[in-house]
C-alpha cells in the first residue's frame, strides 16, 4: 500500500510539525532551568520525554486512521497526539499546566487525553495496551466502526500486560494493532540487555497472529505495513503486531546526560534523521517543490507560534480547582 | 548508633548506596536488581558506584518486568539470598503488587515462620516537582496497611544508612521508601536538612523506633520523611509566637512506635499529623486512632491532620502546591485547635 501525493505531503508536514514543536518545547522547558537544572522550575516543570526521531512511526500508522479510531500512547506521546489531531493549542496549554489545557492542567505532558479524537496516554509502561484492547472490544460489541492502535516502546514488550493483551486480542479476534517503536533504549538499558529475542515481531507467532518488522525508520514502509494491518482489522480479521526500528534523537527525558550511549551513536542517528530524508526523496521525485518546502516551513512555524502564544497567555487554574473532577458529576 | 565521630555529610542517595555496599562486602548473599540501577546508578542515585565495585552479576539491571523481578526477589530470598530490589517509583506498584503483598509479604506467615523472606524493596515516593498523578504518590498507607511487610522511610541521611543496614539484615520483607525531594539530587530540588553527618562505619538504626527530632511541650507534630521537615519549619514558626512544638519523626510505619507517639502527646496534649499520602484510610488516621484508643483524655483538643486531599495528584504547579502539606498548613492546623 503506497501513500498518494497528498498523504505523503501530510506525512511530511506532520513530521515536521512534530519536530519543530518539540524544538520549541525543548527551549521553553529550559527557561528557568539554567544554569542549575531544577525540574520543578520554569514554565514547563516536571519530566519531559521528547519523541524527536520517532515521527515516522506516528505518521505512517495514523495516516490510515480517522478521528473515531482509538489511539493509546505512552509517556512519550507528542508525535502521536499531533498526528491524531489533538488540538495543538489545548495540548500546549496542558503541557504548561494552564486552565485552557486539555484537562485544565491536571494531566500534563504524560497524560494528554482528548475524547474528540479518541486519544489517550499513560505514563505507566505497557498500560496503554489494555485500554486499547477494550476500545477494540467495545467497537465489536457495539457494532461501531473503528480500530484501536496501541503505541508502545520496545521496553514495554517485556511487561505482562503485553502478553496478556496479545493473547486476548487474538482469542477474541479484535481490531487491535500494537505498534512497537523500537528505539533500542529503555532509559539507560539497551534492548540487547533487556530482551531475550533480537526482534520483537517474532513474538506474534506465540499468539498465532501476523507480526511485521519495518526497518530503517522509513515512514513510507511503515505506511505500507500499517495500511495492510489496519485494513485487515477493519475487515474483522483480527490483530497485528508491528515492530518499527526507530531512533530516539534526544535523551530519555530532558536532563538525561546519556552517558550510557556508545561514543558516536548520536551522530549516526542524526545522520539518518528521517525528516530531511523524506523531504529530499520527495524533492527528487518531484512530489515537493522548493516553494512547497518553504511554505510548509512557514505554516508549521505559524501553528507552533500560535499554540505557544495561546499557552503562555492562558491563565493558570485556580489552585483549589485541584479538588474538582476526581469524579464525573452525577448525570 | 555510634557517637558521631565524623562530620562527613552525605545525601540520602549516597547513604543508601554506602549501606548497601558495606553489607555486600561482608555478605555474599546480598545483591541488587531493578531498572537502571547498574550503569546509571539508579534514577535517584541510590545505587551509584555499586556496579563498578561489585560487577553485573550482583548489580543487575532488569527489563521493565516488575512482576517477574519482584517475584524473583521473593524466590531468591526464600532460597537463601538477600536481595535488594528497586521499584523505581512507588506508583509502579500497580503492575506488580501481587508479587509483593500476596507473596513476598505472606510467605513467612504461610510457612508458619519456617521460611525467611529477607527482601529489601526500595522505592521512591513523593511529589512537588510537577511529575503528575502517576509519578508523585507516596502510598505509605497502602504498604503499611497490608500485613507482612516492615515499612520504613527516612527523613535524613544518617537514618537512611542505619535503616538500610537494618533492613538488609532483617529476615522479613522491608519496604524502604525514600522521598525524591530528600534524595539530594539537585534536579529534584534539595532539602538541606536531609544532608547530615553520617558515620563511615557500619551501624543500624532500629526498625520500629521513632525519634524526637525537636523537643517541645505545647503540641506534638508527627510525620515521616518530607513531613518531618515541614514539621520542623512549622515548629520554628510556632516558636516565634512562643508556642513550643515537639516534632516526632516516625522513621518506621511498620512496626509503628506507638509508645513514642503516646508519650509525646501525653506531654503536650495536642496532636497534628502530617502526611503527603492521601488523607483518608491512611497514616494520619492510624496515628490519631493510636492516641484515642490508648486514652482519649490525653487530648486537650481535637487532633488535626495535614495530609494530601483525596484526589489524584495534578500536574499544574499551582494545583499541586495547593494540595501538598507545608509548614503554613501545620501552623494553621495548630490555630484551628482553639486555645
Ligand atoms: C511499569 C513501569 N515501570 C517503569 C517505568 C519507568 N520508565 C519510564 S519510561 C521507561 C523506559 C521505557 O522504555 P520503552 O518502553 O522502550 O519506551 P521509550 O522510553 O524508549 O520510548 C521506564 C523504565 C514506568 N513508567 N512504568
Amino acid at each position: 500500500m503506497q501513500p498518494g501525493r497528498a498523504e505523503k505531503r501530510w506525512m511530511y508536514e506532520t513530521m515536521l510539525l512534530s519536530r519543530r514543536y518539540e524544538e520549541a518545547i525543548e527551549k521553553i522547558y529550559l527557561e528557568g532551568k539554567q544554569p542549575r537544572f531544577d525540574m520543578a522550575a520554569g514554565p514547563i516543570p516536571g519530566e519531559m520525554h521528547l519523541s524527536n526521531g520517532q515521527e515516522p512511526c506516528a505518521v505512517g500508522v495514523i495516516a490510515h486512521l480517522e478521528a473515531h479510531d482509538t489511539v493509546t500512547a505512552t509517556h512519550r506521546p507528542h508525535h502521536q497526539a499531533i498526528a491524531k489531531g489533538v488540538d495543538l493549542k489545548e495540548m500546549t496549554a496542558e503541557i504548561f499546566g494552564k486552565k485552557a489545557g486539555l484537562s485544565g492542567g491536571r494531566g500534563g505532558h504524560m497524560h494528554l487525553l482528548d475524547p474528540r479524537v479518541n486519544f489517550v496516554c499513560s505514563g505507566i509502561i505497557a498500560q496503554g495496551l489494555g485500554p486499547a484492547l477494550g476500545a477494540a472490544l467495545s467497537r465489536t460489541m457495539q457494532g461501531k466502526p473503528g480500530v484501536a492502535v496501541a503505541f508502545i516502546g520496545e521496553g514495554a514488550v517485556n511487561q505482562g500486560a503485553f502478553h496478556e493483551t496479545m493473547n486476548l486480542a487474538a482469542l477474541w479476534n479484535l481490531p487491535l494493532i500494537v505498534v512497537v517503536e523500537d528505539n533500542a533504549w529503555g532509559i539507560s538499558v539497551s534492548k540487547k540487555d533487556s530482551t531475550a529475542v533480537e526482534r520483537n515481531h517474532v513474538r506474534a507467532a506465540a499468539y498465532g497472529i501476523p507480526g511485521h518488522f519495518v526497518p530503517d525508520n522509513d515512514p513510507i514502509a511503515i505506511y505500507d505495513v500499517a495500511g495492510e494491518a489496519i485494513a485487515r482489522a477493519r475487515r474483522g480479521e483480527g490483530p497485528t503486531l508491528i515492530e518499527i526500528e526507530t531512533d530516539r534523537l534526544a535523551g530519555h527525558f530532558m536532563g538525561d546526560a546519556e552517558q550510557y550511549r556508545p561514543e558516536g551513536e548520536k551522530d549516526a542517528l542524526f545522520a539518518r534523521d528521517p525528516i530531511p530524508r523524506l523531504r529530499d526523496q520527495m524533492l527528487a521525485a518531484g512530489e515537493l517543490s522548493a516553494e512547497d518546502v518553504a511554505s510548509i516551513d512557514a505554516a508549521v512555524a505559524r501553528r507552533i507560534d500560535e499554540a505557544v502564544a495561546f499557552a503562555r497567555e492562558s491563565p493558570y487554574p485556580e489552585p483549589s480547582d485541584a479538588l474538582e473532577h476526581a469524579f464525573h458529576p452525577v448525570t | 548508633m555510634p557517637e558521631e565521630a565524623s562530620t562527613r555529610k552525605l545525601t540520602i542517595a549516597r547513604a543508601m548506596a554506602e549501606a548497601i555496599a558495606q553489607e555486600m562486602r561482608v555478605d555474599e548473599r546480598v545483591f541488587v536488581m531493578g531498572e537502571d540501577i547498574a550503569a546509571l546508578g539508579g534514577v535517584f542515585g541510590n545505587t551509584r558506584g555499586l556496579l563498578d565495585e561489585f560487577g553485573d552479576k550482583r548489580i543487575r539491571d532488569t527489563p521493565i518486568s516488575e512482576t517477574a523481578f519482584m517475584g524473583a526477589a521473593t524466590g531468591a530470598a526464600m532460597d537463601g539470598m538477600r536481595p535488594v530490589v528497586e521499584l523505581m517509583f512507588v506508583d509502579f506498584m500497580g503492575v506488580c503488587f501481587d508479587a509483593i503483598y500476596n507473596c513476598m509479604a505472606k510467605n513467612v506467615y504461610f510457612s508458619g515462620g519456617s521460611f525467611k523472606v529477607p527482601v529489601v524493596l526500595m522505592t521512591s515516593t513523593g511529589g512537588g516537582y510537577s511529575d503528575a498523578g502517576q509519578h508523585s504518590q507516596c502510598l505509605y498507607g497502602s504498604f503499611a496497611h497490608l500485613p507482612g511487610m516492615k515499612v520504613v522511610s527516612p527523613s535524613n541521611a544518617r537514618d537512611a544508612k542505619g535503616l538500610m543496614t537494618a533492613a538488609i539484615r532483617d529476615d522479613n520483607p522491608v519496604v524502604f521508601m525514600y522521598h525524591k525531594g530528600l534524595q539530594g539530587m539537585g534536579w529534584l530540588g534539595t532539602e538541606p536538612a536531609a544532608i547530615v553527618p553520617v558515620p563511615e562505619e557500619t551501624f543500624t538504626t532500629p526498625i520500629g523506633k521513632a525519634a524526637v527530632v525537636r523537643e517541645g511541650s505545647d503540641v506534638t507534630i508527627v510525620g515521616l520523611a518530607m513531613g518531618v521537615h515541614h514539621g520542623l519549619r512549622a515548629a520554628e514558626q510556632l516558636a516565634e509566637r512562643g508556642v513550643s512544638a515537639e516534632v516526632l519523626d516516625l522513621r518506621s510505619l511498620v512496626p509503628l512506635d506507638r509508645e513514642a507517639i503516646i508519650a509525646s502527646v501525653a506531654k503536650t496534649g495536642r496532636l497534628i499529623v502530617v502526611d503527603e499520602d492521601y488523607q483518608s484510610y491512611g497514616v494520619t488516621g492510624e496515628i490519631i486512632a493510636t492516641v484515642v484508643e490508648h486514652d482519649v483524655r490525653l487530648l486537650e483538643s481535637s487532633p488535626q491532620r495535614v495530609a494530601y486531599p483525596d484526589v489524584p495528584i495534578p500536574f499544574s504547579r499551582p494545583l499541586e502546591q495547593f494540595c501538598l502539606p507545608n509548614a503554613d498548613k501545620i501552623v494553621a492546623a495548630y490555630d484551628a485547635m482553639g486555645h
